[in-house]
């Protein structure tokens, strides 16, 4: 009897023994992933007070498959010259069936992906996930980071709107302060010496295949190096009583609730709040007032705009970049700096700092939005 | 032949009076010689003595030399002489300024014509610098109100000088002349615009209505040269208002659909019978101002019921136009509304604002239309139009339907995804109460 | 017995469940993608090339409005058979102009404004000529484009 319910909760007992064993023996033995299933049955997940933020990482990949997928499908109809881009996405929102549909969820799910990716990047800072050993986590995430900001930066251009033509005119100045490369470097960005129908067509290369590759790469290390390591547990629950959760099935499943969630709210955005389009491009016309980059930039902006022009006899603008480039290899560098979490020691300053510069980036967006 | 005094007498007046027309004929000649010499390009070749002098003398006889820096006529190497006559490379006084040489001075305001039409009338002599240009306007002036009353012996009325100015003259498409089609009113309203000038003989609140008038708005706001002003309608040199049949003729140069369709109408020859001017009847003639469909209302800015007392036919003609315009009107605006509203919920909405504007080509047509005074035309018009009308409110409607699809299938999704995570929940649960 | 009977039973609606609702939430995934990549009717945006008509459709002197866009443009075919298509936008005050065959030119109604058969504006207020498309035949279908 026992045995028959046994072998009735075959599903229950992990994934090596899959029910149609004979599909799953076949592949396992040409496609060689037995190792790996080892390896999932193994993992588990800390469970503790702060738990939930578990979470976060895996709700950020599964938003950038969907920024992967909706992005590949509008591949097939978009194109990428100043002539035709705006024409076909105004095609893909109106004739393409469902066009609107993979559009608005593109442009509301980079959004969410961004955000959720800040808030698992603070988590992990704030919990200090960084120490040795997961140094190498880090600095693989925080470049993430950056690749997702050139992902945001790039693709907000590609319908050649107005709105986007003006935002990243002012973007693409803000490099040309640098002393010597900076010129270069703007030149780079644009194609040119102006903002044409040459920087769309880079940025769409950049967009679709340059920071793919990048991130592919740099993603893949992230993720194998979690795996590697397994979760990190908060210093002050380190010495206290150790509950684990299966990772299969237990918070797979449970993952996949957050993900169903964030798919509704997707599916609830595009439909109530579809993306607009705004007007086409035109680089004659004057600058529209009020532009202002993607909420993500607007801490960076503000600042730039409220530094004074001179401070003794350098730029203002080049203190800012200068500044912003300093706190970016901080950022990178955190857990190289922070000695005392390395040691397995609290360290309260690294919090604090946290915390200001949390309270700065909110309070300079607040900021941004209301001016 | 007597051999006496007065014999004598008559044969010397005779030989003096042959004398003289030989002599003045010859002075004569000479003066058109004089001018064509001087006229000349190069011929006032070294100083130019009248500048000299003129220049650093005061008030009228010196302004003409700061006036003339800009004028046509100058830059073309005409010089003072080129109109006055005279010598310039005299620096005397008198020899400069020598009758026989051809200097006729200031003309008088009767003599001013002829005075600028002695070259201006000499088509030879014009197609010299402007083969293009018209010789006729001297002629055409005397044909004038101005030309008229000046031959009457006024001296007020306007000449070639008060338009064009009499230094510092510029081609007609040059921005600072007087007669540039902007100017055009300004110049005209220097005279008939005051009325102390103008002491009743003529209104002056011309200017004033044309002000506000929509060839004003379309001339001086929004720069569009090809609107018309004063000499449009009056003529440039032939000046005179149209005659009263004339009018829809003159009002009909550019709004040919119109004035072709008045006359083919019921009014024309009611208008005529009447002796009633034809468009200014319904759109005033300076104070042309946009026409509104409350003009072919009942009562409140009904043009119609100035004539008609609101039980003859064209008072139900008058009733049928103004439903059909209406009608068109407010199915136009429906369907914009319904499309606004839709474009704001997110849709995109470009094909049923091409049927909107065709639409409203329609409304146009049909108001273009009433100028048969014919309901049935106007209707035919207005019907076709509401078709496209409603096949614009269809395509907002269709934009808004699959508003509702969207939501709709948003809300299925929704609840799929809601049952999908029931069964997931339960399923943990299933799991973990196992595991226990 | 009948607790672990009640259980199976219990357990097999839950995985049926789970089977379901997740095989629906991918069918409401799948069907949207799939009716994405079906190619739409009208295979290409119409703001750069449109078809405009057939030639069998337009005589010559006769000209008609197509949709150009969200413009309307004017297709012409000259009185010796050549085909000509232009903006159909007056250049005075944005009326639609009409072909007029007893002109054998273009003409807008609003204020007699004349244009040739090559678009240049030739009598009344127009201050410009109508801009001017390219024009293919591909089968008997007249395709304009932006050139």
């Amino acid at each position: 009897m026992k045995a028959t319910e046994e072998r009735q909760e075959g599903s229950v007992q992990g994934p090596g023994q899959a029910e149609s064993g004979g599909v799953g023996d076949w592949l396992r033995g040409r496609l060689g992933f037995a190792s790996v299933e080892a390896l999932v049955a193994k993992k588990t997940v800390p469970l503790h007070r702060h738990s939930i933020w578990y979470y976060l990482g895996g709700m950020t990949l599964f938003l950038f498959t969907i920024q992967v997928v909706t992005g590949i499908l509008l591949l097939l109809y978009y194109r990428p010259s100043a002539e035709e881009a705006f024409e076909s996405v105004q095609f893909i929102m109106t004739d393409v069936s469902f066009g609107w549909l993979v559009r608005s969820i593109h442009s509301w799910s980079a959004n969410l992906m961004i955000a959720t990716l800040f808030v698992h990047m603070f988590t992990v800072y704030f919990l200090k996930a960084y120490r040795k050993p997961r140094e190498c986590t880090w600095v693989t995430g925080v470049l993430l980071l950056f690749l997702s900001l050139a992902f945001g930066f790039s693709g907000y251009l590609l319908p050649w709107n107005s709105l986007a033509f003006f935002a990243t005119r002012v973007g693409t100045e803000i490099p040309r302060v640098i002393p010597g490369v900076g010129e270069f470097f703007m030149r780079f960005l644009r194609g040119g010496d102006e903002v044409t129908g040459a920087t769309l067509t880079r940025f769409f290369g950049f967009h679709v295949a340059i920071l793919p590759a990048v991130t592919t790469v740099v993603l893949g290390i992230h993720i194998w190096l979690v795996q590697f390591h397994g979760m990190s547990r908060p210093l002050r629950e380190e010495g206290t009583e150790r509950r684990e959760m299966k990772f299969f099935p237990n918070f797979l499943l449970r993952d996949i609730m957050g993900w169903l969630v964030a798919l509704a709210l997707l599916a609830a955005l595009a439909a109530l709040f579809p993306w607009e389009l705004g007007e086409k491009a035109d680089p004659f016309a004057p600058a529209p007032a009020g532009i202002r980059p993607e909420w993500f930039f607007l801490f960076s902006f503000e600042t730039l705009k409220l530094l004074p022009a001179h401070i003794l006899f350098i730029e203002g603008e080049l203190l800012g970049v200068v500044g912003f480039t300093a706190g970016a290899m901080f950022w990178l560098l955190v857990p190289f700096l922070d000695r005392k979490a390395a040691r397995g020691e609290p360290s309260p300053a690294f919090t604090v700092l946290g915390i200001l510069i949390v309270l700065y980036m909110a309070v300079m967006t607040g900021i941004g939005f209301l001016s | 032949m007597a051999n006496n005094r007065f014999g004598l007498s008559r044969i010397a007046l005779r030989f003096a009076v042959l004398v003289y027309a030989l002599a003045s004929g010859w002075t004569f000649s000479h003066l058109r010689e004089a001018t064509v010499h001087a006229a000349e390009p190069g011929t006032s070749k070294g100083v130019d003595y009248c500048v000299e002098c003129h220049r650093d003398l005061g008030d009228n006889l010196g302004s003409p030399v700061v006036e003339s820096e800009g004028d046509v006529h100058i830059q073309k190497g005409l010089g003072c002489v080129g109109c006055h006559g005279g010598d310039s490379s005299q620096p005397d006084a008198e020899r400069a300024m020598d009758p026989r040489k051809g200097f006729t001075g200031r003309p008088e305001p009767s003599a001013v014509p002829s005075f600028c039409g002695k070259c201006h009338s000499d088509a030879g002599f014009m197609r010299r610098y402007n083969p293009a240009q018209r010789v006729d306007q001297e002629a055409e002036y005397a044909s004038s109100g101005h030309g008229t009353r000046l031959r009457a012996g006024n001296k007020k009325v306007a000449t070639c000088l008060n338009c064009h100015g009499s230094h510092g003259i510029h081609p007609v498409n040059h921005p600072q002349s007087r007669v540039y089609a902007p100017n055009v009113a300004k110049t005209c309203g220097k005279c008939h615009a005051d009325p102390k000038y103008m002491q009743s003989t003529l209104p002056t609140n011309q200017v004033d209505e044309y002000a506000n008038s929509v060839h004003a708005e379309a001339l001086l706001v929004k720069n569009d040269l090809s609107a018309p002003t004063c000499n449009d309608c009056h003529g440039n040199h032939g000046a005179s208002p149209p005659g009263v049949s004339s009018v829809a003729n003159v009002c009909g140069t550019c709004h040919t659909r119109q004035a072709e369709m008045f006359r083919k109408s019921v009014h024309d020859s009611a208008f005529r019978a009447m002796d009633q001017a034809e468009c200014l009847a319904c759109h005033a003639n300076h104070r042309v101002l946009r026409p509104d469909d409350a003009m072919l209302a009942e009562k409140e800015g009904s043009v119609c019921a100035a004539c008609h007392d609101g039980e003859d036919k064209g008072s139900q003609t008058r009733a049928e136009m103004a439903s059909a315009l209406t009608g068109l009107r407010d199915r136009l605006q429906r369907a914009e509304s319904l499309i606004d509203r839709a474009e704001k919920a997110g849709m995109q909405v470009s094909r049923a604002s091409f049927a909107v504007a065709e639409s409203h080509d329609s409304l146009v047509n049909a108001r273009v239309l009433v100028h048969t005074f014919s309901a049935a035309a106007v209707k035919a018009e207005t019907d076709r139009g509401m078709t496209i009308a409603d096949k614009s409110y269809r395509m907002g409607q269709d934009a808004l339907d699959e508003l509702q699809f969207r939501r709709k299938g948003l809300g299925a999704s929704l609840v799929v995804i809601l049952v999908a995570l029931v069964a997931v929940y339960l399923k943990i649960q299933q799991i973990e109460r196992h595991e226990q | 017995m009948r607790s672990t009977n009640e259980t199976s039973s219990r357990r097999r609606f839950v995985n049926y469940l789970l089977q379901t609702s997740i095989g629906a939430v991918a069918v409401s995934v799948f069907y949207p993608v799939l009716s994405f990549l079906t190619p739409p009717r009208i295979a290409e945006s119409a703001e750069a090339t449109v078809v405009a008509g057939k030639i069998t459709e337009i005589a010559p002197n006769t000209g008609k409005i197509f949709k150009f866009g969200s413009k309307a443009g004017l297709l012409i075919r000259t009185p010796s058979g050549e085909l000509k298509a232009f903006s159909a936008t007056c250049t005075h005050l944005d009326c639609t102009v009409q072909y007029r065959g007893d002109l054998q030119g273009i003409w807008c109604a609003c204020h007699d404004g004349h244009y040739d058969l090559n678009g240049r504006n030739v009598a009344g207020p127009p201050p410009r000529p109508l801009d001017q498309y390219v024009v293919n035949l591909r089968g008997d279908e007249i395709i304009v484009s932006r050139g």
